[in-house]
């Protein structure tokens, strides 16, 4: 008998498709790692009308996309999911696994590689194929200040979850082939065991922070609710926004969408003000792809410090009046 | 009820090596992982709701029993403590798996397990799910809001860009969002009673009755080839003295940089 191809799968996670390219971006990533294995490119895609995002996929560089199409998994549930993605997996063997870290994704694929009794690395951003042919997952810890890297030696599929940004899609092709199976839905699927009983999009919220290239941050270093306000006069002078910590933000200095930090806004401006911020993990892990840093803080080790590219000792209420200052004089000139 | 904890090294104060650029690990303070408060402080709050019985469970060296302790003081009623050299380097497959048994044995008759929804160490968000497959119970992560029914959990959360209510009955897993159930602070009175008290029940592979070949680094599927620290080129140039110094020294070393990011020409003299 011959060998069968491997095959590198990826899931088709198309809620959400215009703002979220992760699937694309791993079908992209996929690719490359297919021609260093000679496997092919598989997505795979659950849901009900989904025709055309098995085009999609197709034309971003799958060479085959397997199609589970029913009623019952018109809506993302983990419990059908897991189950469905278990029975193919089961029929066909996959070499790799890969799926996007997004809400879902982060629910779905650990119990998957529980069923499967495989291992699973969390939000990568990076991945390759090393000489004995093993995926390596480059994984963050410490919110990025570490990275890991992981392989899964002994089990199959070898799995990852991967953060949506990490790889640029390939730009679409419709003229591309693939091959489309469909596969019926397994016999004996369990009941869904979480009821849904409502499920609305949410208004978009603002991207303001997150896409701006200028951020002025300040934490509790700033001294009082009236100073941390100088920082707005600031971020107004620089053409920036301005972000919190989450203690500023529990002491009601701030909204609470202004909070940066691991579990809150992940920031990426092109120069990043920090006033009076510690440098709590919490926080730093939000402001990682800050380009040009810097950093106010009357504690010359205090970790923020660390991390910029200019660390000015000294008050950071008096620093910012003194910008302010400074800024007025030079814009009106 | 159950809770999951995690000891997790000081974030604020990591002992990095200025030498090699890595963390030190062993020189590390260790504290509570800040989202496993959050569950914990579910937990309180249900149970002042509905009355209740709290356990918590962690797997880690014996120095984990200090946050047990921290978990006395919230208000926990009892804890398990999972140590055992054999459990050491355990990937999150094994952790939940372990975890599991030792809830199957000591406290099978539970309701609800709440974890934390991530750790500031690995950051998997991984074991919730994972011990949910290994109890064979429903489960949901990042839970913004929770209502208990005479039969059923309501549940408000969101996931992706959809604010989703979802109902499920007991028993269960959730993991809980770290921008709700702000932790309340520990009570001095509990600190006491949580350093008297003998309510911290140790527990090894062999209570467990698990081969240690399914355990620890041995059973993890997946493999830690390397630790590394991204290196980041900054120069890290320090400025000192009187603010108004400071800021024109800024202004002369970097009036052109800044002022291409902020498109605005910031020469003094235009």
């Amino acid at each position: 008998m011959a060998e069968k191809t491997p095959e590198i799968w990826v899931f088709g996670d198309y809620r959400n498709y215009f703002q979220n390219r992760v699937t694309l971006q791993l079908l992209s990533r996929a690719h490359d790692l297919a021609g260093k294995t000679g496997a092919i490119v598989c997505a795979v895609v659950f849901g009900q009308g989904v025709q055309e995002w098995v085009g999609e996929y197709i034309a971003h560089g799958a060479n085959r996309v397997y199609v589970v199409e029913d009623a019952s998994l018109a809506y993302y549930s983990t419990d059908l999911y897991v189950a469905v993605m278990e029975s193919l997996a089961r029929q066909c063997s996959p070499e790799i696994i890969l799926v996007g870290a997004t809400s879902f994704g982060r629910e779905f694929a650990p119990r998957v590689a529980k069923r499967l009794g495989t291992g699973l690395t969390a939000d990568c951003v990076g991945l390759d194929i090393n000489t004995e042919g093993l995926l390596v997952q480059t994984a963050p810890a410490f919110g990025g200040n570490l990275l890991s890297r992981i392989i899964t030696p002994r089990t199959r599929p070898q799995m990852a979850t991967v953060r949506p940004g990490t790889f640029q899609e390939i730009p679409h092709n419709y003229q591309a082939e693939g091959e489309t199976v469909r596969v019926p839905l397994p016999q004996n699927l369990p009941k869904d065991r979480v009821r849904l009983i409502s499920s609305e999009r949410k208004p978009a919220g603002s991207q303001k922070l997150e896409d701006s290239p200028v951020v002025v941050c300040g934490g509790r270093g700033m001294g009082s609710k009236s100073r941390f306000r100088n920082l707005n006069e600031l971020a107004r002078l620089l053409g920036g926004e301005v972000g919190a910590t989450r203690p500023v933000v529990y002491s009601r200095w701030a909204e609470e969408d202004s909070m940066v930090g691991q579990a809150d806004k992940h920031i990426r401006p092109k120069v990043l003000f920090s006033f009076g911020v510690s440098g709590a993990i919490q926080h730093t892990a939000g402001i990682i792809d800050a380009g040009f840093v810097i950093a106010v803080n009357k504690n010359p080790n205090a970790a923020m410090m660390k991390m910029a590219d200019v660390a000015i000792v000294a008050d950071a209420n008096q620093v910012c009046l003194a910008l302010i200052k400074e800024l007025k004089k030079r814009l009106r000139s | 009820m159950i809770v999951c904890l995690k000891q997790v090294p000081m974030a604020t104060e990591l002992p990095w090596d200025p030498k090699t650029g890595t963390l030190s690990r062993d020189r590390a303070e260790g504290m509570m992982n800040p989202a496993c408060k959050h569950a914990l402080e579910a937990a309180l709050m249900i149970r002042h709701q509905h009355g209740g019985h709290i356990t918590a469970i962690t797997m880690g060296p014996p120095m984990t029993e200090e946050i047990l302790r921290e978990a006395l003081a919230m208000g926990a009623d009892r804890c398990l403590m999972l140590s055992d050299k054999a459990m050491s380097g355990a990937d999150t497959f094994v952790t939940s798996y372990t975890l599991a048994r030792a809830i199957e044995i000591f406290c099978s008759d539970f309701d609800l397990v709440l974890c934390g929804c991530h750790t500031t160490d690995s950051e998997t968000a991984q074991v919730g799910p994972q011990l949910a497959e290994e109890l064979h119970i429903p489960g949901i992560a990042n839970v913004e809001h929770l209502e208990m029914n005479s039969d059923a959990i309501r549940i408000r959360r969101i996931s992706d860009s959809f604010l989703e209510v979802l109902e499920v009955d007991p028993p269960c897993l959730l993991t809980v969002s770290c921008q709700h159930f702000v932790p309340r602070y520990v009570p001095l009175a509990g600190l006491q009673d949580a350093f008297s008290g003998a309510n911290i029940l140790a527990v090894s592979a062999e209570d467990l009755g698990i081969d240690p070949r399914r355990i620890g680094l041995q059973g993890s599927p997946t493999r830690i080839v390397d630790i590394y620290t991204p290196r980041a080129d900054k120069e890290n140039i320090v400025l000192k003295g009187a603010p108004k110094k400071i800021v024109e020294e800024l202004f002369e070393r970097f009036e052109t940089k800044l002022g291409g990011i902020i498109r605005k020409d910031l020469n003094k003299e235009g």
